[in-house]
This record gives structure tokens, sequence and C-alpha cells, in this order.
């Protein structure tokens, strides 16, 4: 049971979204310019950070929903697995493992990003907007962990709503109304 | 931190200010600190929540209880419970209070990761602070910045 009615028929951030409107349209158009705008960064390569930062959170829809969505965009299951596990040993490549590091950091704190780790993103390719996305996706997904698991939400244990709810926001992005789970 | 709300915006900015320096970011917790200040017409309760002295604090303690709610925020989510939402129900905050606590609270959580992430300066001067705070708790957030002298 959340701490504050939502509808039983919405897990995690859906049911938010739906108590407050008026948050969630500048929630969802943050997420739509990090995760689904263009990039140098793929949206796979986005949402594997935004999946990542979620599973140092321990928010299990967050982590659940865009693990499923980055699974979608890369056509490789294994690879999101790898990333949840441990970043450094997953077939990525050294750009986005050194982005993923500076990832971690900021998911502890904003302050223990060092100059060397933002020296190993630029050695590996990582240009400033790159860097700039990084830190800003994995900061925006320390605020949707805590809203999503601070109001204590509810997050399904059957991996097939996950897989509806990934295929169908990266397909339509993240301003589209919500799809019916089966 | 500007729309109508049943929490005041001074109250708003205190949560704003309280998690930032919970995060030790100093620009955050000084700008939101020096907004709260211009709301409330007191900068001794400011000071006292950015040192997390909840309970000498001059505010209700339906406050309190929120601000409870988001030093838990802060750390996790995951670290709220139940008891913490009803003791904030006890003194009469309300659902959109409570949700909209959890939200501000999450939200600093990015904001202050974003600013000290990217190691941005942040000045020594308190007046850059009191200039920037008094002409964004009159303008709000959307309005272009503002100077500084």
């Amino acid at each position: 049971m959340a701490f504050i009615p939502l509808p039983d028929d919405m897990p995690g951030i859906r049911g938010l979204m739906h108590y407050r409107p008026e948050t969630a349209l500048p929630l969802n158009r943050l997420v739509e310019v990090l995760l689904q705008s263009s990039s140098t960064l793929s949206k796979g390569e986005r949402e594997l950070i935004a999946t990542y930062v979620s599973n140092l959170n321990k928010c299990k829809f967050c982590a659940s929903i865009h693990g499923a969505i980055a699974k979608h965009h890369l056509n490789d299951e294994e690879m999101v697995t790898q990333v949840k596990k441990n970043p450094d040993e997953a077939s990525v490549s050294s750009k986005l493992k050194a982005l993923l590091r500076i990832a971690a950091k900021v998911q502890k704190s904003g302050r223990d990003v060092t100059e060397e780790d933002i020296d190993n993103a630029r050695k590996e390719g990582a240009s400033d907007i790159e860097i700039h996305d990084a830190v800003l996706i994995a900061a925006a997904f320390c605020m949707f962990n805590r809203y999503v698991d601070g109001l204590g939400t509810y997050a399904p244990d059957d991996q097939s709503i996950y897989d509806q709810i990934g295929a169908y926001r990266a397909e339509n992005g993240y301003l589209a109304p919500n799809n019916t789970i089966k | 931190m500007q729309q109508p709300s049943s929490l005041t915006k001074g109250e708003r900015e205190l949560i704003g200010s309280y998690v930032s320096s919970l995060n030790e970011c100093k620009y955050c917790s000084n700008t939101h600190g020096a907004v709260a200040k211009h709301h409330l017409g007191d900068g001794e309760v400011v000071e006292q929540v950015k040192a997390n002295k909840l309970q000498e604090a001059n505010i209700s303690l339906k406050m309190k209880a929120l601000l409870n709610i988001a030093g838990k925020v802060q750390r996790s989510g995951r670290y709220v419970t139940e008891e913490d939402i009803a003791k904030a129900r006890r003194e009469e905050a309300t659902d959109k209070e409570i949700h909209d606590t959890v939200l501000i609270a999450a939200a600093f959580c990015m904001f202050n990761r974003y600013v000290d992430g990217l190691g941005t300066t942040a000045p020594d001067d308190p007046d850059v602070y009191d200039q920037i705070g008094a002409y964004r708790a009159e303008n709000g957030y959307q309005a272009p910045n503002n100077d500084i002298k």
C-alpha cells in the first residue's frame, strides 16, 4: 500500500503521475529530453545509465522498467544484466564504462565526482555534453527513485508487466499516455 | 515552489534548503536558504533548519514532521516508514503536502547532484545569495537571471 491513495492498477511512478498531473508534466518532459531526444549517446546507452543508477538505489520499479526499455532499444538482455551487476565487466564501450563510473559517483553524491573521473571519460572520447547528460540522467534518477520509493508505491513481481511497459515507452517515448497492461 | 499550495512558499523553500544542506550542496542550500529567508522574513529559522536543529526551530509541528520525512528521502526513499507518514498525518499534514514534501526532497537530491557533480562554483559572499534569493522569491523560477552586483 502506497502512503497516499493511488489507483491499484497503477504501479510505481504511474500512480504518482496520475495523482499530481501538474508535476507529472515537467517530470515527463525532462525525462523525454534526457532519454529520448537526439543525442550522441544512443537511447539504449542512456537507458542503461538510468537502469544502473536505479539499481544502485535499489528502486525495483525504476530499475525493472528502465532495464526493460534498455533491453528493447539494445535488443540485448544480457548487456542490461551485466551493467546492473558490474559495468566494468559488461560488453559496453569504454566510453560508456567511464560515464557509468561517473553516474555511480553521482548516485552517492555529486561531491564524489573527481577531475580524474571526468578526464577518464574524456580520454575515452566522451564530449562535454555527454558528460553533462550522464551526470543529469544519474541525478534525475536519484530523484525519480526517491519519489517512487519515498511514497511507498508498489512494484509488481511479474516481469511481463515491465516488458509491456518497456516496449511501449521505448517506441512511444515519455510524453505518450500510459498503455494498457494486459 | 511558486504555485498555490497549502504549504507556504517559505515552508517549501525550507524543505529545499534543508535537503540541500544535508547533501552539503553549498550553492543550493545558500540560494534556497536566501529565498526562504525572503519569504519568511526570518533568517534565524532558516539557519536552524540548515543546521539540522529542527527541534529548536520556530516552525510548526507539521513542518517538523514533514522535514523528518524529507531527511529520510535525502538518504533513500526506502527509509520513509508508515510511522513517519502517520506522524505527519497526526500533525494534520494532507496527502498532497506529504506528496509534495517527498517530491521536493527528491528533486533537490537531483539538483544538488547536478550542481556538484559537474563541479560548478559556489560564491562565498552571502550578499550574492541574498540578491539571487530576493529576486527569485519575488519573480519565481521562470524569470530570466537577475544581474548580481
